[in-house]
């Protein structure tokens, strides 16, 4: 049998952008740098050569300009994929995205389709400090209209840009900047990862660890290494935060009895504490046999000198710490 | 401010007379005259306790309504419309039923009594919707105009927005994508001379807001806003360049809101002399007295069709008034595809 194709996270997206736009003409990219420099961390590298500056469109600096673009053209009949330099800079497109891309189905009746795409890197660990490395996805998980997804590998990225494209909503789709070297196996095939499906990563008996994003990988590491002391951690991993499919959440806590959530964003305010609060609420709450627990970034901006900025997030060793006490019963 | 704008040539507004036919022309007096009517019709249903929320009127620009669209293949091309946008529902041929049904919370109305007055669309019609948000269509615009280039159709989108609008952020990113890449968009401005209470003359240092074109190297314009001609030649100008694939204009039409910004307005902010001197400037009995001069109507004729632009409300009345309030079983509709 031959070795199971691999590429990286970032491959893995440039594939699906490509495949997507030579299968259909209404798919096309724009964003800042992104044609022949290749986007800031070169997730568009050579499409411009492919596809051509009119459809792979550089912006000047205008990231409202950037998310009224994808709107207006989504509404008109195209399948627009943006792309924001960094998550941070959202910030500045903050209006069109909550206010009207979100909103116009909704506010017209349910009589527009806005299917764009909004791709951007998230995270910290690039060294790149406060306004480089921000994890904002909760901002977007409290706007109904909008759907928010985050892949924690390759294959997932992949698949879930091109269910992203071929939806017919607005969709975040948060990349992170330390996922994009990460090798996984990708199929050369168009494929489609569906939306709104939360996936078990690894299964597990003890514990049930609820990642997003890179803490996915962070998770697993964590329970390789727990598994040799006997712990066996259930890895489960949402994908899509907005809408959520918590079902498979719940599941699990009834499985294994006690959870941990971990995501690289500021606790307070944070994804986390949906998931808490709808584990509470579900009839996983009677199969609990300890309290919840999150492990999340430390409220506070993220620092720029190299040790400090690894103490902000959660990292390998503080879910081991945190998952071995959890399941000891240390709580 | 209006005094600086020079006057459409009588020769010109002659040829366009003859361009727009009297049956058009016809049609576009009753729609202002029907746009009145709504508007006052709206004050006063407000007085009754009949709407549930706030309202912006555009008693006194309805010229700058009609003059705009109808410049346009209303239904081909795109509108993009701002929060006093009653007038532009009507003007781009919009079901005025629906508008009426909509504006009292009707299941039979535009958007089934989700929007309510700040943002009604007929999308099927290529409008786009009104915008609560102040320069909040003139983004959308940019992907609107992106959008007619990629498709390679010949469609031309119009973006309405105030002198407020002018002064967002999103205005200049806009403008200048639009330009670069010479979008078919139409930025039309009604200065209508207050945001809220802020006179165009506290926030713009420039006499005409159509010179910040210069800084995107477009064709910017002010003209008569309540010259229903003057908006008429300036818009029809801005489609065939943006149609001929030359970009973007900035048009800026000079009017004035009658009434208050809204309900809360207690216009403590200008004189009641000021409102006077603009109610001189009338759009309607002005266009009115241009298709009499022109032999389009008699003065009989003027009168019947003022008579049905009224009448016009008053099936719109009845027949948001037959339509039932949405069903509470479906709240949550039409939030994802």
């Amino acid at each position: 049998m031959p070795e199971p194709r691999e590429l990286t996270y970032m491959e893995a997206l440039r594939e699906g952008l490509r495949q997507a736009m030579e299968t259909d003409e209404r798919v096309f990219l724009i964003g800042e740098d992104i044609g022949v420099y290749g986007g800031a961390f070169g997730v568009s590298a050579g499409l411009i050569d492919q596809f051509g500056g009119e459809r792979v469109i550089d912006t000047p600096i205008s990231e409202a300009g950037i998310a009224g673009a994808v709107t207006g053209a989504a509404m008109t009949g195209m399948r627009p994929v943006g792309e924001i330099q960094f998550m941070d800079f959202v910030t500045l497109s903050m209006e069109q995205l909550v206010l009207q891309a979100a909103k116009v189905r909704f506010m017209f009746g349910g009589k527009a389709t806005v299917p764009f795409v909004l791709r951007m890197p998230g995270g910290s660990g690039t060294g790149a400090a406060a306004q480089h490395s921000e994890s904002l996805e909760n901002w977007f998980v409290h706007v109904p209209g909008l759907k928010v997804v985050m892949p924690s590998n390759a294959y997932d990225a992949k698949g879930l840009l091109l269910a992203s494209i071929y939806d017919d909503n607005p969709v975040i789709f948060i990349e992170h900047k330390l996922l994009y070297k990460t090798k996984g196996h990708v199929p050369e095939e168009m494929y489609q990862v569906p939306l709104s499906s939360t996936n078990v990563a690894r299964e597990g008996t003890d514990l049930t660890v609820v990642a997003t994003s890179v803490m996915v990988q962070r998770a697993l590491e964590a329970a390789a290494q727990l598994a040799g002391e006997g712990i066996e951690i259930e890895v489960v991993d949402p994908r899509t935060l907005l809408p959520l499919d918590d079902a498979p959440i719940i599941e699990s806590v009834k499985k294994t009895g006690k959870l941990l959530i971990v995501h690289e964003a500021v606790g307070t305010g944070g994804f986390g504490g949906e998931i808490a609060a709808r584990v509470a609420a579900s009839d996983a709450f009677d199969y609990l046999d300890a309290p919840i627990r999150r492990l999340t970034g430390k409220d506070m901006p993220i620092p720029y000198n190299r040790m400090l900025e690894y103490h902000t997030v959660p990292q390998v060793e503080n879910i081991v710490e945190e998952a071995r006490k959890l399941a000891q019963g240390a709580y | 401010m209006v005094d600086s704008v020079q006057a459409i040539a009588k020769e010109r507004a002659a040829e366009l007379l003859e361009q727009i036919g009297p049956e058009t022309a016809r049609e576009m007096l009753q729609v202002m005259w029907a746009t009145r009517a709504f508007e006052e019709k709206a004050e006063e249903l407000y007085g009754l306790g009949r709407t549930h929320g706030t309202m912006h009127l555009s008693i006194g620009q309805e010229g700058s309504a009609a003059g705009a669209n109808y410049a346009l293949r209303r239904g081909y091309d795109y509108l993009l419309n701002h929060h006093r946008g009653h007038g532009h529902m009507m003007a781009w041929g919009s079901d005025v039923n629906r508008t009426m049904a909509e504006f009292l919370g009707k299941e039979g109305g535009y958007c089934r009594g989700r929007g309510g007055s700040m943002h009604i669309a007929d999308v099927e019609r290529n409008n786009l919707g009104a915008n609560g948000i102040v320069a909040g269509g003139i983004p959308i615009a940019v992907g609107v105009g992106l959008s007619i280039k990629l498709r390679k159709t010949d469609q031309v989108g119009i973006v309405m927005f105030g002198d407020g609008a002018a002064n967002e952020g999103a205005f200049h990113e806009s403008l200048n994508m639009a330009a670069v890449w010479d979008l078919p968009v139409i930025y039309y401005c009604e200065n209508n001379q207050y945001a809220m209470s802020m006179a165009v003359e506290r926030a713009f240092t420039v006499e005409h807001i159509s010179q910040r074109a210069c800084a995107y190297n477009i064709p910017g314009e002010t003209v008569d806003g309540n010259d229903v001609l003057s908006v008429y030649d300036a818009v029809s100008r801005a489609a065939a360049r943006a149609r001929a694939g030359h970009g973007p204009t900035l048009i800026e039409a000079l009017t004035y809101r009658w009434r208050g910004h809204s309900r809360s307005d207690r216009q403590l902010y200008r004189t009641r002399d000021e409102i006077k001197e603009w109610q001189e400037k009338d759009p309607i009995p002005r266009f009115e007295a241009r298709l009499l001069e022109a032999g389009f109507i008699t003065e009989e004729e003027a009168k019947a069709i003022r008579d049905a632009g009224y009448q016009r409300i008053e099936e719109a009345v009845a027949f948001a008034d037959n339509s039932p309030d949405p069903d509470v079983a479906t709240l949550m509709d039409g939030i994802y595809a």
